[in-house]
């Protein structure tokens, strides 16, 4: 698993996930978003799936885990590029409730 | 019906076996020549089954973890045990979005994801002996490629 941040405005931030999701890179990758947000204030993360190639339900407490810390700053989540096993999984898991699925990264972007 | 092939591995309950486990399990199931959704829902599957075992059944301490896996004609059965901790309420625990590990981050949708994307799951379960999860999944081609 290789995570890289990209900064797009003030306060909203992109993140490039790469490769497999479990249990283990969960750990890893929860810890460095969370050293970037406490940093830089962020309070909007873009989730970009294009290059995971596997995620299972480790990768959904990831996610609702960041969007209960971004929920104490106002903040919100957006994701893009979900394979459809990986959307199903967020499906399955209600996700879809709590943050937003954007067909490319111009439209979440302008909406997020 | 006969049992094609059949494969078992013991490993220690570390994390970075969880990839270790599910890519041991699909190439054993790629015998079967099944389409890469049904990989792809084996390993899930398998993940889930086993990062279980780390986290709940030995809580992060060492354990070993046993996979065994039997290869028919048209379906693969996979076990996964633990000789952890154990399950107190199976059918609970089997319920969508409930865990008993909230504070780590855990989404109580493994048992849900498992079910889901395997044609069948067994959860046997004695607390304080362990657990075994007993997994099927139909592979619809079902010819053994020949090795020569
Ligand atoms: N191997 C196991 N040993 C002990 N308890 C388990 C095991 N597998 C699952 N459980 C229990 O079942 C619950 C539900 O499991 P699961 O659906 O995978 O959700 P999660 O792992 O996110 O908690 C766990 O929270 C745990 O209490
Ligand atoms: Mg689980």
């Amino acid at each position: 698993m290789d995570v890289v941040i990209i900064k797009l405005d003030h306060d909203m931030i992109k993140v490039n996930l790469k490769g497999e999701i479990d249990h283990h890179a969960s750990l890893i990758l929860r810890e460095e978003i969370d050293n970037y947000i406490e940093k830089h204030r962020v309070k909007k993360i873009l989730f970009n799936f294009k290059d995971v190639s596997f995620m299972d339900s480790s990768g959904v407490g990831m996610i609702i885990g960041r969007y209960k810390k971004l929920q104490n700053v106002g903040g919100k989540i957006g994701v893009v590029n979900l394979a459809p096993k990986i959307e199903r999984i967020f499906q399955m898991s209600g996700l879809f409730s709590l943050i937003s699925n954007f067909n490319d990264e111009k439209e979440a972007i302008d909406k997020l | 019906m006969t049992v094609l092939n059949e494969m078992q591995l013991d490993f220690v309950s570390k994390s970075e076996n969880e990839s270790f486990a599910r890519v041991v399990v699909a190439a054993f199931a790629s015998q079967l020549d099944p389409t890469l959704d049904e990989l792809a829902d084996i390993k899930t599957a398998v993940s889930e089954a086993v990062t279980n075992a780390i986290i709940h059944g030995y809580e992060n301490t060492v354990g070993i973890i046993r996979i065994s896996s039997k290869l028919y004609e048209d379906k693969v059965v996979i076990t996964i045990q633990d000789w952890g901790k154990g399950i107190e309420d199976i059918e609970k625990a089997r319920q969508p979005l409930w865990t008993s590990k909230p504070e780590l981050e855990r989404s109580g949708m493994g048992f849900t994801i498992m079910e889901d994307f395997m044609d069948e799951l067994k959860v046997d379960s004695t607390p304080g002996e362990g657990t075994v999860v007993t997994m099927v999944k139909n592979i619809n081609k079902g010819t053994v490629r020949q090795t020569t």
